[in-house]
């Protein structure tokens, strides 16, 4: 229905969710997808976080403006290649200071114009970028994405247990909606100080993995606290082509395996 | 203006204005046929209501981001333990962050229950002087989801700002999700009749994070919510071992302190990365007590005291004013 209207197939949707703010989900949601576009995959990046959209920025597409033809919306290509397109509502406002304060109803109608009206083509993998929380646009995504294959959602945490609660919660909610949870990735795992390289678990460590038990979600990994994916999001640069023989982009690597086997 | 229904946009003139339902602000608003219709909408007497209820409270602040993870709920449950310090003040936290609450565990009051009376409903009380409202302890489970569209989340924040007893107050701390969103804009036209002080925003010092920031300010421009001050959190990291300072979260464009420069608003101060925050957070204890002369804790008293300033140099119970555009 939604994304096939707009011409073309979507074999694979992917959700990055987390309940949590802050724990890394646009980092991680870029990374995937940078990294699937990497291996010659055919890949959208879809921003559905309408009030803090990061991914434009992430990927160095900030100053891009967004152009319609007779299908509907054309997305923001971040490669040459066209490997990976990307919507976002960045990309509609006038000004990066411009705030969203849409209630409930008019975010719900952007987002099924987003699913229905963008000319994506036909791609490899959808990957849908959300906010924190279990509301309006979570719930409008869940209903507008049935009819599409929906490989499932990538739960984001960092290792603290105040994290974690909200996580377990956004567990509840795809049960409850019937998105098949792909795995927990437990993010901001541990700091590698820069001088001395000792390591400190800034935000406790374990958790992720303790929550993957406890809810029978499959564990795909932790991403440590690394400054050089920090900057390569600040600079909006591509971390795993710049550091690709790094611990991190092996970490990344990892997390994508039950992505590209589905 | 009380005239503005609870399910209405941020821009709307009233219903009993004349460009009611007629703007294009309207658009997409359910009650756009009703008003353009020329039939006007009875004013929300929850206003006049929560205006009555918090007669008794002093001081109201809003603890805001835009940007999710900043330490939002964590500043306001320490704010909230450095000013109870003063046991002649009472104060309390109203958290509204409705599907992620974390102020009941960053409190060490998870898993307790609140009560109603003929006067209300009952804060959790920490302290004699400090209590507590949260959706968090009206759910049954630490699995239980809060999956609920705007409307519903604003007639628990209509409840929350006008049915629980708080009592006499010198403060009363609201700690927010991210966003600019149905929690924010209930907040902001609910309290319009009994006023708020001031917004404490926090962010990171990155630019990622001071992206969304920024547009939380603009939020509290446009609905006339003064900003007390930004807080940088996380601004920096002492490593145990060598204790080199490393930036974990860059400031690439000037961090906290550029950003309020530019948009014109105060800069309270910055609190380093300190990972015992975190674990008393998690563990519900009062870093302040654990670690009396951190580096941290120095920075936190030194804003603690910018916010009372503030408070005390101001009138009590604040209007919200809306600017025009």
């Amino acid at each position: 229905m939604a994304a096939e209207k707009a011409g073309g197939g979507i074999k694979s949707v992917v959700l990055v969710l987390s309940g949590k703010g802050g724990v890394g989900k646009s980092t991680v949601a870029s990374q995937i997808a940078l990294e699937l576009a990497n291996t010659g995959k055919k890949v959208g990046i879809l921003d559905v976080d309408l009030c803090g959209p990061s991914i434009p920025r992430i990927l160095g597409l900030q100053d891009h403006d967004v152009h319609q033809c007779s299908g509907g919306w054309i997305p923001v290509y971040a490669d040459k290649n066209e490997n990976l397109a990307v919507m976002s509502i960045g990309f509609l406002l006038k000004s990066n200071r411009d705030a969203v304060v849409w209630r409930g109803p008019k975010k719900n109608a952007m987002i099924k114009q987003f699913l229905s009206d963008v000319v994506w083509g036909d791609l490899d993998y959808l990957i849908i970028d959300t906010p924190p929380g279990t509301s309006d646009e979570h719930i409008t995504v869940a209903e507008n994405i049935r009819n599409l294959n929906v490989t499932g959602a990538v739960m984001v945490t960092t290792p603290q247990a105040v994290a974690l609660g909200d996580v377990r919660r956004e567990i509840t909610f795809c049960k409850k909606v019937g998105i098949p949870v792909i795995g927990i990735v437990e993010n901001m795992s541990g700091y590698a100080c820069p001088h001395c390289s000792e390591c400190t678990n800034i935000f406790s460590k374990g958790g992720g993995e303790t929550l993957a038990n406890l809810t029978q979600v499959p564990f795909l990994g932790c991403l440590p606290l690394d400054p050089k994916l920090t900057m390569s999001i600040e600079d909006g640069k591509s971390f795993t082509e710049l550091y690709s023989e790094s611990a991190t982009a092996s970490a990344i690597k990892d997390i994508i395996r039950p992505l590209m086997a589905s | 203006m009380a005239d503005v229904p609870n399910n209405a946009p941020i821009e709307c003139p009233g219903t009993q204005s004349d460009q009611a339902g007629k703007v294009s602000a309207c658009n997409g608003c359910a009650n756009q046929k009703l008003c353009s219709s020329g039939v006007k909408l009875p004013p929300d007497p929850a206003i006049e209501e929560i205006k009555r209820r918090l007669e008794s409270v002093k001081h109201k602040l809003l603890i805001l981001s835009g940007k999710g993870g900043v330490g939002k709920s964590s500043f306001t449950a320490h704010l909230a333990r450095g000013l109870a310090t003063n046991e002649d003040e009472d104060i309390a936290i109203l958290d509204v962050d409705l599907c992620g609450p974390s102020i009941p565990r960053i409190m060490g009051v998870e898993g307790h229950q609140v009560f109603q009376s003929m006067s209300g409903w009952s804060p959790v009380f920490i302290e004699d002087n400090l209590s507590i409202m949260s959706i968090g302890f009206l759910l049954s489970s630490p699995a239980d989801a809060v999956i609920w569209r705007g409307p519903k989340k604003n007639g628990l924040i209509k409840q929350f700002l006008r049915d629980v007893d708080w009592g006499e107050l010198d403060y009363l701390l609201v700690d927010t999700p991210p966003g600019t969103s149905d929690e924010h804009i209930s907040i902001a036209q609910y309290l319009k009749g009994a006023g708020i002080d001031g917004a404490i925003i926090i962010t990171t010092p990155q630019e990622v994070a001071l992206l969304d920031v920024r547009k939380e300010i603009n939020f509290c421009k446009k609905v006339g919510i003064p900003v007390l001050g930004v807080v940088e959190n996380m601004s920096g990291f002492i490593c145990p071992k060598c204790k080199m300072e490393s930036q974990i979260f860059p400031p690439t464009t000037g961090g906290g302190q550029q950003m309020a420069k530019d948009m014109e608003v105060p800069f309270i101060g910055k609190i380093p990365l300190d990972p015992r925050i975190g674990q008393c957070c998690d563990e519900g204890r009062s870093y302040f007590s654990e670690v009396p002369d951190s580096p941290a804790t120095k920075a936190y008293q030194s804003i603690i005291e910018e916010i009372r300033k503030f408070c005390s140099d101001k009138p009590t119970n604040h209007v919200v004013d809306e600017k025009d555009e």
